[in-house]
C-alpha cells in the first residue's frame, strides 16, 4: 500500500511494527489513548506470523512462572478480554481445563502445580481423583491417575480477536500499512523509519515483530538483547464428529520447555491435538511432517480413546517466537522512545491486551501524553464460532459457498468489503472459515477462486483457462 | 412445508435423482429432493470427458448435459426439487435441518434417503509433509475450476495417484493447457487397468511407481515437491500438486448423527435394502462406499427408491440386524448389515466388496460357518468385487467373508 494514499498521515505519534495478535492489540490500545498510530506489517495480511497458528486457549496463567511479567500480562490480558469480548462480537467458550496425570509420578506433581497456581492468584483450582475427573469428562482414558481442574481456562476464536482489535483501532483513525516491511530506522528525537513502501516519521516505535523481534531491533539500531529461537508446534484438527467427545481442554503435566500435547475443543466445533515443541533455525518454514502427525493422532486416541478413527480435517504448524530465555523480552528504551515486545512465545494470544496496556504505560514513562477520543465508535466483527448464531441460520445469506463449515456468500462478500479485507487466501479462511472444513475445498475452492479474483496477493487461479 | 413429505431425498446426484424418479414411478405422492447446489447431477457435472446416461437414457451425455437431463426427468416426474437447500443435520426421528437463502427450517418425512455422494481426500487427511501453500488440489476441484469458471489452479502439477480418476485428471490438465510434470503412484502397480494406464506414457508424462511425496515446498504457491523414488530423494519443480482418487463418502451427516458410519466404508452402514440402523434412514450411491461410476450410482439409487416405495406401505419398525464381518485385507462390504426381510425384493443382490491392498487367495462367504460361495484369485485395491447375496443370508446368525491368503 503506497504511503501517498494516506496524505497527512505519513507522520505519526507511534508506529507499531508487526500485525500479529500483539501488534493489533497494541495499535488498539494506543488508538484508544488518542495516539495517531500506524501499524506496519510486511505480510499481505494481519496474522502472517506466529499468530496464525496456535491452540486458541485463553490462559489463566496458573502455570506461568511465579511473579513474572508474563504472569502479570496474561492475567491482565485475560481480564480485559473478558470485559470487552461481547462488545466486539467475539466469543468465549468456558470449557475449563483438566491437567491430567497419567502416572503416579505425574500425579505427584499436581499438588505443586496447584500450589503454584494459587500463588499465581488463580483460585478456581481443584485436585481431583481420576473418577471425579472422568465424571466431568467420561471420554478420558481410564489410564488417568489424577487431575487438576482449572475452571478459568477458556477457548476463543484466535483470528477474530486480533481482527476486532485492529478494526477498532482503524475506527479510531489508526492507519494500517500491509505489504510494508520496516527496513531501517534512525532516531533523532523522532524516528525516521525506512520501509519497503516509503518513509515514515514517528514519535515512538513499538516492535511487535514476533519471529523477527531481534531482527527489527537490529534494523532500528537498538542494541540486541535477545535472539529468536523459533520453536515449531504441529497440530492435527479432527472432524467435528470429535467435538462431543472433548468438552474440556485436556492438558498434560507440563515440562520445563513445553506445555505438552493438548487435546482441546475449538470454538468452531472441532478438536485439536497438539502442539509439538521442535526447535529450529528457520523462521519461515512451518512444515507439517507425516510421522509427527501420525504420532499426534496416536497420542490423542490414548488420551481420549473415542477419537480413534475420527477423520482428520486439517493439519497445520506454527512457530513460537521463543528466545534463549523462557521469559518475555519486554524492553523499554526511553532515550530512544522505543519499546520491544519480544519473545512472546506461547501465551501471546492471552496476554496481547495486557501487553498493549503495558506498552502504553511504558510509553507514558517517556513523558508523552495524548488526548483520548471523546467518543468510542461501536465496532464488532462477524461471529464464526459455534457458540453464537451463525450467518447460515439467518435468512438472506444468498447461498452456502463452503458446505463443510457452512460459510455463506453474504459472509464472504462482507469479509471482502470489510475495513480490513483479507490480503491472501489464508486471510480469507481466517475471516470466514471458507475452505477450512473436512473437504478442504473439494467443493468450494473453485468457487472461491472465482469470488476472490483480483482480490488476493497470490490468486488461487494461475490465470484464465479456456472456457469449457 | 408443514405437512411431512413421504420421502425426503438428500442430494441430487445420479443416485438421489434415480431414487426420486423411482419413488414417483411407483406412485409415491410427495417426494422432495433437497440439493444444496443449484443444479442436479452431482459429481457428474464437472466430468466433461466421461460419457454418462447410456444405460438409463439410451444416449450419451457429457458433463453438465447429463445433469440437465436429470433435471428434466425430475420435473416431468413431479419430484419437488428444492435447489440451494443444504441439509445440516439428520434427525433420528425422520426430520432434517435445512438451510437455504430463506433461512433454516426443519423438514419431516416418513422416510429419508441420503445420497450425498463421495469426494476425494484432501492433502490434510493424507497427512502429507511440507509447507501448506496454494495449489494443492484434488481432481474434483480442478475439474470445477475448468468446467464452472474457466480457471486453472496450476500449469505444471505433479499428479498423485493412478486410479481411473487420475487419468481423467490428466486429460483435464492436457485439455486446458497444463502439463503434468510427473504422475506418482505409491504402490508398485497402477490402480487403474490397462489400457488406461498407458495414458501417461502415450502423453509423455513420466509415471513413477513406488514414489511418494515427502515434502511440499512453497511459500505462497507450490514451488517444488521432494519425492522418494527407488530409494532416492529427488526434487521436482512444479507449481501445483494434483491429488487424485482416494475417495471417501461424503457422509458427514451420518458421522455427526447417532447413526454413525461404518468403520470399513466410512459411509453409513446399511442392510440389504439400503436401510441404516435407523429404519427411517436409507442411503444409496457413492455415500455408501467409494467409489463407483455414475451409472452404478444411478442404478443403486433406483433400487433403493424401489425398496423405500414398498417400505412406505408398512410400519417402519425393522427387526434387529446382524453385522457382516470380514477378514483383512477385505476393506468393506455393502451391505454391511443384514435383517430378516419383509420385502419381496431387496435393493442389493450382491455384496460389494473392496480390498485394502493387493492380495492373492481365496475369498469365501460363510453363513453360520458354512461356506456357500468362494472364489480364488488375485484381488486388487479399489476394484469392484461382487459376491452373491442369497435370500437365506438374511436368516443367518453369522455372515462372514473369510480370506485365505496364499503367498
Ligand atoms: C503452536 C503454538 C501454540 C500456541 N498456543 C497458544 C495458546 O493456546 N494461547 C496463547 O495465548 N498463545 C498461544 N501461542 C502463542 C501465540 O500464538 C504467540 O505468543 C503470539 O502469536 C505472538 O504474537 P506476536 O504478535 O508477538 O508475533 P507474530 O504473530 O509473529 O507477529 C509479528 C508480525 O510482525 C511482522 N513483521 C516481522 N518483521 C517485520 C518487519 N520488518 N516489518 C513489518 N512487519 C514485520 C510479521 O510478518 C508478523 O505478522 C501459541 C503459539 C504457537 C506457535
Ligand atoms: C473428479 C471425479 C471424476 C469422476 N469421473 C467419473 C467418470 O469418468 N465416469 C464415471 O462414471 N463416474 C465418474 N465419477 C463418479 C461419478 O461422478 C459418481 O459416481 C456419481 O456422481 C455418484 O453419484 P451420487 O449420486 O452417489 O453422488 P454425487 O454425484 O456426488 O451427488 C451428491 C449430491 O448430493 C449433494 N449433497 C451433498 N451433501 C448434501 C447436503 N448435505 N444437502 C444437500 N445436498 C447435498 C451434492 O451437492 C451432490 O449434488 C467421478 C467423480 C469425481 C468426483
Amino acid at each position: 500500500m503506497p504511503l501517498q494514499s494516506t496524505p497527512g498521515h505519513a507522520s505519526f505519534d507511534v508506529a507499531v511494527i508487526g500485525a500479529g495478535v500483539v501488534g493489533c492489540a497494541v495499535a488498539r490500545r494506543f488508538a484508544l489513548a488518542g495516539a495517531k498510530v500506524v501499524l506496519v506489517e510486511k505480510g499481505a495480511d494481519i496474522l502472517s506470523g506466529a499468530s496464525k497458528a496456535n491452540s486458541a486457549i485463553l490462559h489463566t496463567g496458573f502455570d506461568a512462572p511465579a511473579s513474572s511479567l508474563e504472569l502479570e500480562l496474561v492475567r491482565a490480558g485475560r481480564e480485559e478480554y473478558l470485559e470487552i469480548y461481547k462488545q466486539l462480537g467475539l466469543s468465549l467458550v468456558r470449557t475449563g481445563a483438566l491437567v491430567c496425570a497419567w502416572s503416579e509420578l505425574e500425579a505427584g506433581k499436581l499438588e505443586d502445580i496447584a500450589r503454584q497456581g494459587r500463588e499465581n492468584g488463580i483460585s478456581e483450582l481443584g485436585l481431583m481423583t481420576a473418577a471425579a475427573a472422568r465424571a466431568t469428562m467420561p471420554t478420558l482414558s481410564n489410564g488417568l491417575v489424577a487431575a487438576l481442574e482449572v475452571e478459568g481456562e477458556h477457548i476463543i476464536d484466535p483470528w477474530s480477536a486480533p481482527l476486532a482489535y485492529l478494526t477498532q483501532a482503524l475506527a479510531l483513525g489508526c492507519v494500517f500499512l500491509r505489504g510494508t516491511e520496516v527496513l531501517r530506522g534512525e532516531f533523532d528525537g523522532r524516528w525516521r523509519l525506512e520501509t519497503s513502501a516509503g518513509i515514515l516519521e514517528v514519535g515512538a516505535v513499538v516492535n511487535a515483530a514476533g519471529l523477527y523481534g531481534d531482527t527489527v531491533d537490529k534494523r532500528l539500531g537498538l542494541a540486541p538483547e535477545f535472539e529468536i529461537k523459533p520453536r515449531k508446534g504441529q497440530f492435527v484438527v479432527l472432524d467435528k464428529a470429535a467435538f462431543r467427545h472433548v468438552p474440556r481442554i485436556v492438558l498434560p503435566v507440563p515440562t520445563e520447555i513445553t506445555k505438552g500435547i493438548v487435546v482441546c475443543p475449538t470454538a468452531f466445533g472441532n478438536v485439536l491435538i497438539g502442539p509439538t515443541a521442535e526447535e529450529q533455525d528457520d523462521r519461515v518454514r512451518a512444515t507439517v511432517e507425516t510421522r509427527t502427525l501420525e504420532a499426534l493422532l496416536v497420542r490423542g486416541a490414548e488420551i481420549v480413546p473415542a477419537l480413534a478413527g475420527i477423520p482428520v480435517t486439517a493439519v497445520y504448524a506454527g512457530l513460537r517466537p521463543a528466545t534463549e530465555k523462557k521469559a518475555y523480552r519486554v524492553i523499554a528504551r526511553p532515550e530512544k522512545r522505543a519499546i520491544t515486545l519480544g519473545g512472546i512465545r506461547s501465551t501471546g494470544l492471552s496476554a496481547a491486551l495486557g501487553l498493549a496496556r503495558h506498552a502504553l504505560q511504558l510509553h507514558e514513562g517517556f513523558g508523552a501524553a495524548f488526548a483520548p477520543p471523546s467518543a468510542l465508535p461501536a465496532v464488532s466483527v462477524p461471529n464464526l464460532t459455534e457458540t453464537c448464531q451463525r450467518d447460515w441460520q439467518q435468512p438472506g445469506h444468498g447461498e452456502i459457498v463452503c458446505h463443510c463449515e457452512l460459510v455463506t456468500r453474504r459472509e464472504i462478500e462482507a469479509a471482502l468489503a470489510s475495513p480490513v479485507p483479507p490480503g491472501d487466501f489464508g486471510g480469507l479462511r481466517r475471516r470466514t472459515r471458507a475452505g477450512m472444513g473436512r473437504c478442504q475445498g473439494f467443493y468450494c475452492n473453485a468457487r472461491l477462486a472465482e469470488m476472490t479474483r483480483g482480490r488476493l496477493a497470490t490468486p488461487l487461479a494461475v490465470d484464465e483457462g479456456r472456457k469449457p | 412445508m408443514n405437512t411431512p413429505a413421504d420421502v425426503l431425498v438428500v442430494g441430487g446426484g445420479p443416485a438421489g435423482v434415480a431414487a426420486a424418479l423411482e419413488l414417483r414411478r411407483r406412485g409415491v405422492e410427495k417426494v422432495v429432493l433437497l440439493e444444496r447446489d443449484c443444479h442436479l447431477g452431482g459429481a457428474t457435472r464437472h466430468c466433461s470427458h466421461s460419457p454418462f446416461g447410456m444405460r438409463e437414457f439410451g444416449r450419451v451425455y457429457f458433463g453438465a448435459g447429463y445433469g440437465r437431463r436429470l433435471e428434466r426427468e425430475a420435473e416431468q416426474a413431479g419430484v419437488d426439487v428444492r435447489f440451494g437447500h443444504s441439509v445440516v443435520r439428520l434427525g433420528e426421528d425422520g426430520s432434517v435441518l435445512v438451510t437455504s437463502p430463506q433461512g433454516v427450517e426443519t423438514l419431516r418425512a416418513r422416510r429419508i434417503i441420503a445420497s450425498t455422494g463421495a469426494r476425494e481426500q484432501p492433502r490434510s487427511a493424507r497427512l502429507i509433509s511440507g509447507d501448506r501453500p496454494i495449489g494443492v488440489v484434488t481432481t474434483g476441484t480442478l475439474q470445477s475450476y475448468v468446467a464452472f469458471h474457466g480457471l486453472m489452479p496450476f500449469r505444471r502439477p505433479v499428479v498423485v495417484g493412478s486410479e481411473l480418476v487420475s487419468l481423467s485428471a490428466i486429460l483435464t490438465c492436457l485439455a486446458h493447457g497444463a502439463r503434468p510434470v510427473a504422475m506418482l503412484e505409491q504402490g508398485s502397480h497402477a490402480l487403474a487397468r490397462a489400457p488406461l494406464t498407458w495414458l501417461p506414457s502415450l502423453t509423455g508424462i513420466p509415471f513413477l511407481r513406488g514414489a511418494e511425496i515427502v515434502d511440499i515446498r512453497g511459500r505462497d504457491r507450490v514451488e517444488a515437491v521432494q519425492i522418494r523414488h527407488a530409494g532416492e530423494i529427488r526434487t521436482l519443480e512444479c507449481d501445483g500438486v494434483l491429488l487424485t482418487g482416494r475417495f471417501t463418502p461424503e457422509a458427514s451427516l451420518f458421522l455427526q448423527s447417532d447413526t454413525g458410519v461404518d468403520a470399513g466404508s466410512a459411509g453409513p452402514a446399511v442392510d440389504q435394502d439400503g436401510r441404516s440402523a435407523n429404519p427411517l434412514l436409507f442411503a444409496g450411491g457413492n455415500v455408501l462406499r467409494a467409489v463407483e461410476t455414475g451409472g452404478w450410482a444411478f442404478r443403486e439409487g433406483r433400487s433403493v427408491g424401489a425398496v423405500v416405495a414398498a417400505d412406505l406401505k408398512r410400519d417402519p419398525a425393522a427387526p434387529e440386524f446382524i453385522p457382516v464381518t470380514y477378514d483383512d485385507p477385505v476393506k468393506l462390504t455393502v451391505p454391511s448389515l443384514l435383517r430378516p426381510s419383509h420385502l419381496r425384493e431387496g435393493a442389493f443382490w450382491h455384496f460389494q466388496l473392496r480390498f485394502r491392498r493387493r492380495a492373492v487367495g481365496r475369498l469365501s462367504l460363510e453363513l453360520d460357518g458354512q461356506a456357500i460361495w468362494s472364489r480364488r484369485g488375485r484381488w486388487l485395491p479399489e476394484r469392484r468385487v461382487l459376491a452373491p447375496l442369497p435370500p437365506r443370508a438374511l436368516l443367518a446368525a453369522h455372515v462372514h467373508f473369510r480370506f485365505q491368503e496364499e503367498s
